[in-house]
């Protein structure tokens, strides 16, 4: 029985795939019903294909505004949160010091922690300071979540760093700046930019700490969250869309550069 | 791709590091720890104090609140809540599992069957956390919806009398249901599972596998005793990456569900944020707080993995 066998052989390929599939069928759905011209406010039943939406992404009022939050709070915080998280990260790795059990537990507890618990404690913190919620509230939670986890991917990059090189360096007269600059820094980047690609992902995505702490102020996520209780306009559709799409598009493109340049290399 | 394909942060107490060597500049560890420490002393640490503090105070919005260590807030407020906190441990829990049970075919399709291919499914993996993932969810409702084809096709595989039965769905709906609330957690955390799971997979030498065929072992018995212990690491930090944003999770229970499929979650939030029950609200998620550091600090002392991770 060839086909049973066969059958047998890929079973787990099949399994794997249907699993692709269940994840990328939202991602088939949002990108369908960017063509649509829905009946009523709900853009959730198929209609008819359209254009409309594509043409005038920002036709809804607050929408683009709220995208531009989200973006000026994501280079924000991924901004802080790298800078923070790098030093915090170079610190564990390279120096001895005391409290360091201390210092790996708080690294590690706000990852472990579930959003809610995190966003309720800080807007007591920010409730009894008299802190008047809005953009800094909610870009002060955003770096401080994302802060651990650009601590974690910057350290395993220098763990694996050879202390060699900087020897080396400091063996040919580089003084401490410039061996940082020039041999330390470029062989991190790769987990820098690792921890700022996260921490731009998370906090433009981040919904749950937002809504607790955001006052009136409205990102992306919570104009989605809004107009799922008002009525869901085709363009969040369509910006849903260009994300995905514009982000397969930058990892093709880096990974074909990357390919080049490793060849070039060899 | 580097940067895509690099392990997610681990989820466990770190192992012991080799000691780093002894450098020149006593303060400098100190000075360059000191602007992120204090950021998360101050915005992590001080808010859990407050926390704290709320949840053992009495008085109202109008006249201001007061500590009187009323403790009793935490009585009541899990005697009035408790089905909330059943049903995120439920649901939390049923998705961790179909997480896995989904994700570790995936995985160990990229791991060792892909090929090629490897690149091309990670970006696939990894894309839709491009889109926002409050649009992903509603997208559910629209593949859930009623009299739509995935619904037509459960009731007439008659799936939904099974889950009827077993009280995850009811008559012909699925959205409002448990089971969508559980469908829509499980696609969202998916990804916090497969990547995980795919690190330790992928560190597997092939040889191993080679080595138990030269044995006689069967596929499945190299799989049992061979590539799923060595997988666990992945599984231990995976089902921990599923489990506990899921648990904290409300977002899946307020679009996907209904008034009958509220979480712990869903009650935090209209506490603080429509009924301004602050007292209560902080016991709950204080609650919810000891309860996840609890189960995981026994889940990773079972495992036995605390430095594998």
């Amino acid at each position: 029985m060839p086909f049973v066998n066969w059958l047998k052989r890929n079973l787990v390929v099949i399994a794997g795939l249907l699993t692709l599939g269940y994840l990328l069928l939202p991602n088939v759905i949002v990108t369908v019903f960017s063509f649509n011209r829905p009946k009523g406010r709900f853009n959730y039943e198929w209609q008819r294909f359209s254009l409309d939406a594509w043409k005038d992404p920002c036709g809804v009022s607050d929408l683009c505004g709220s995208l531009s939050v989200s973006l000026q709070i994501a280079v924000l915080a991924t901004l802080g949160a790298t800078v923070l998280g790098t030093l915090i990260a170079f610190a564990l790795v390279r120096y001895r010091f005391r409290a360091r059990g201390a210092v790996n537990s708080l690294i590690f507890l706000p990852m472990a922690m579930p959003e809610v618990v995190m966003a309720a404690s800080l807007l007591t913190l920010f409730l009894n300071m008299g802190a008047q919620l809005g953009f800094w509230t909610i870009l002060i939670a955003h770096i401080m979540f994302c802060l651990s986890f650009v601590v974690t991917a910057v350290k395993a990059r220098v763990m694996s760093m050879d202390p060699r090189l900087e020897e080396a360096a400091r063996d040919l007269y580089a003084g401490p700046f410039q061996t940082f600059v020039r041999v330390t820094l470029p062989i991190a980047a790769p987990g820098i930019a690792a921890g700022a690609l996260l921490a731009f992902a998370l906090s433009f995505d981040d919904f749950i700490i937002t809504n607790f702490n955001a006052g009136s102020t409205v990102t992306f996520p919570m104009f989605v969250w809004g107009s799922a209780q008002r009525g869901t306009p085709v363009q969040i559709n369509v910006i849903g869309t260009t994300m995905f799409v514009v982000a397969v598009l930058l990892v093709l493109v880096s990974m074909a550069a990357g390919n080049r340049r490793g060849r070039r290399q060899a | 791709m580097t940067t895509l394909t690099e392990s997610p942060p681990p989820l466990a107490p770190e192992a012991p590091e080799p000691k780093p060597p002894k450098r020149r500049g006593r303060w400098t560890p100190y000075w360059l720890l000191l602007p992120g420490i204090l950021w998360l002393l101050v915005f992590f640490a001080l808010p859990m104090i407050y926390q704290a503090s709320t949840s053992v105070q009495t008085g109202s919005l109008e006249e201001g609140y007061k500590v009187t260590w009323h403790f009793a807030t935490y009585w009541d407020a899990l005697s009035a809540y408790w089905p909330q906190f059943v049903r995120s441990v439920l649901y939390a829990g049923t998705a961790t599992l179909l997480c896995l049970l989904l994700g570790y075919p995936l995985a160990y399709l990229i791991a060792f069957r892909a090929g090629r291919w490897r690149n091309l499914i990670m970006i696939l993996v990894i894309a839709p956390f491009f889109t926002s993932f409050l649009i992903r969810t509603l997208a559910w409702k629209t593949i859930l919806a009623d009299g739509g084809p995935v619904v037509g096709a459960l009731d007439t595989l008659h799936v939904l009398d099974v889950t009827s039965w077993l009280g995850l769905t009811a008559g012909d709906r699925v959205l409002a249901t448990p089971l969508a609330v559980i469908c829509g957690l499980t696609y969202n955390f998916l990804p916090f599972m497969i990547l995980p799971l795919y690190t330790s997979l992928e560190r597997i030498d092939g040889r191993l596998h080679e080595a138990a065929g030269d044995l006689y072992a069967r596929p499945w018995t190299t799989f049992r005793k061979v590539t799923f212990p060595l997988s666990m690491p992945g599984v231990v930090s995976g089902t921990l990456l599923t489990f506990i944003p899921a648990a904290g999770d409300y977002v899946n229970a307020d679009l996907l569900g209904s008034t009958d499929t509220r979480m712990v979650g869903n009650t935090i939030q209209t506490q603080f944020l429509r009924v301004l029950d602050y007292p209560t609200a902080a016991a709950l998620s204080f609650i919810l707080m000891a309860a996840i550091l609890l189960m995981v600090t026994l889940y990773i002392r079972r495992s036995g993995t605390e430095d594998l991770v």
